[in-house]
């Protein structure tokens, strides 16, 4: 048995998600292999050596594979991946891309969003936006799997000491090219992996009125999210969504402000170890899942808070 | 250009869940279903591309039994010009069902595939992907904005962080995110005129398919319920519970 990992990476660190694919690898078993494609991408490859528990780095440095293009990974991974009986990935952006395209041409089915390894073959998932979860068994002689990093505690980034070998095939299916991007410029934390996550709904009124949030958010260093209403009403970019459709964050701290509590956000913050609600309306079904409520009018009440916040940390 | 919507009949989204008790599924028994929210949107992308002239003709295709014709006839309502079922009562998993589209396309031929990023009751989010490599297709998954160039579609994607625009070769499959536009309603005359336009039922073996899931579900349970927590009376006892109880800040 043996695991082939897809490393996530940008701006050319490794970025901490595949950590968390690694320990998933681990709960299955078997030895595991890193493959870290891109373009450029020595300094990845030497991080994810050094990751716990990784015997092998597959680097593959092309410019093929320089924008993580799906159409060209796929063939990468599918070639590499026939000889495991593992092919994972985080279900990231580039993971769900390219996962099932790799399944596809392995014939083999996908195990999407993975949260925790029963056995070698057998998976829970999360299903219906989290509302039920799945435990799925799969038939295949190869697994292809994308795992809810937040689920998975990280491995070690340090002590581990794999070989990194080169890889030479250059798969450019020639269909699909890169034009340009967009990232968003932010001093904050990736709302992904942030150990606070600060988040805004419909209450919040306008795009303006997150001002109040930002505050509090650099005063706990917190990354700033919102629910899909505050992202549907224009106040805010939809990379900021968290829910089953946004993003799937598991902070430490997760404060909810002016947020009702829809299932769909539910389904993207549930599984954070401390939940704030703040919410003028008592019976919002947000306050069925916090730890701490605060029924206030949110503009009081998150001033306030930078206030308080200021004397303690 | 010929445009091939794939839809898919799930759950309404606005239904609460339920577990069934003996713990095999999800119950839906007397339960509303609609066509996926994602699909609409894939429905009213190719709406949109015939009313702008780029598209000559929306074929609408769905997998599945019957009565999810009745999401064919939704599509139709909606700007479709016919509609294709395949009709089967069997669970039909991602590969399955790419490999069924994939026979669909071969015959319809179509310059653009879209369709929804996930159902909202599966949540795999891979059908469009495999379908694209089964039909040797680029992809622009998960797209806030689609422009058909020429020869070329560009593709804006939503992407973790933000965004990134790609250039993809017809024919191409893509795949819908919340923000590529906002569905309309089907109209009352619409709804009338949807029940005359052409439906044409295929069976998966008509398409040399046969469904053979690979992946065995053994349970579904109810998401563990969280500790109750307590209702704070001020953001003093707030900021006092999270440092000295929770030891959170």
């Amino acid at each position: 048995m043996s695991t082939l990992v897809i490393a996530d990476h940008n701006k050319g660190e490794l970025a901490g998600s595949t950590l968390s694919v690694i320990a998933a690898a681990k709960a299955i078993g078997g030895d595991i292999d890193v493959l870290v494609a891109g373009k450029d991408i020595g300094a990845v490859a030497e991080q994810a050596a050094k990751a716990d528990g990784v015997s092998k780095v597959l680097s593959a440095d092309n410019d093929a594979y320089g924008h993580q293009l799906a159409e060209n990974l796929s063939l990468l991974i599918a070639e590499l991946g026939k000889n495991y009986s593992h092919v994972m990935s985080s279900a990231g952006s580039v993971g769900k891309d390219t996962m099932p395209r790799v399944a596809a041409l392995l014939d083999v089915a996908q195990v999407s969003e993975i949260m925790s390894v029963q056995s070698e073959d057998t998976f829970q998932r999360p299903i219906y936006a989290g509302n039920a979860i799945a435990t799925v068994q799969s038939t295949d002689s190869i697994k292809a799997i994308t795992v809810r990093t937040t689920s998975f505690d990280p491995v070690a980034a340090e002590g581990g000491s794999a070989s990194v070998e080169s890889v030479d095939s250059a798969h450019d299916a020639g269909i699909s090219e890169f034009v340009s991007e967009e990232l968003a410029e932010s001093d904050r934390p990736d709302l992904a992996s942030a150990d606070v996550v600060i988040s805004g709904g419909r209450g919040m009124q306008s795009g303006e009125n997150f001002k109040i949030i930002e505050s509090v958010a650099d005063l706990l260093g917190a990354a700033v999210g919102a629910s899909r209403a505050a992202v549907d009403a224009g106040f805010v970019p939809n990379d900021m969504q968290v829910g089953q459709t946004g993003k799937i964050v598991a902070p430490n701290l997760y404060i909810a402000v002016g947020i009702s509590g829809a299932i769909q956000h539910l389904a993207g913050m549930g599984d954070s170890k401390v939940i704030v609600a703040i919410n003028k309306d008592e019976d919002a079904p947000i306050f069925q899942v916090a730890d701490y409520g605060l029924v206030a009018d949110l503009f009081e009440a998150v001033p306030q808070l930078e206030e308080e916040l200021k004397k303690v940390v | 250009m010929k445009v091939l919507v794939a839809v898919k009949r799930v759950i309404d989204y606005n239904v609460k869940v339920r577990v069934k008790p003996d713990n095999t599924g999800v119950d839906l028994a007397n339960v509303k279903m609609a066509m996926n929210p994602f699909c609409e949107i894939a429905v009213e992308e190719a709406v949109r591309l015939k009313e702008k002239g780029i598209a000559s003709e929306i074929v609408a295709v769905t997998i599945g039994p019957k009565v999810s014709q009745e999401q064919l006839r939704t599509a139709l309502a909606l700007g479709a010009d016919r509609a294709i079922q395949v009709e089967t009562d069997d669970e039909v998993q991602s590969l399955d069902a790419a490999k069924m589209l994939k026979a669909v396309v071969d015959k319809e031929e179509p310059n653009l595939v879209i369709m929804g990023k996930q159902s909202i009751d599966t949540d795999n989010n891979q059908t469009g992907q495999m379908l694209a490599q089964l039909a040797g297709m680029p992809q622009g998954t998960f797209a806030s904005e689609v422009e058909v160039e020429g020869e070329k579609v560009k593709v804006t994607r939503e992407i973790d962080g933000g965004l990134l625009t790609v250039s993809l070769n017809l024919p191409a499959v893509v795949t819908t995110d919340l923000r590529l536009n906002e569905p309309r309603y089907a109209s009352l005359p619409n709804i009338m005129k949807a029940k005359k336009k052409p439906l044409e039922t295929v069976s998966p073996a008509d398409l040399g398919v046969e469904a053979a899931p690979r992946l065995k579900t053994l349970k579904v349970e109810e998401p563990q319920p969280r500790q109750p927590g307590i209702k704070v009376e001020s953001v003093e006892e707030l900021v006092d519970k999270l440092k000295n109880e929770a030891k959170v800040i």
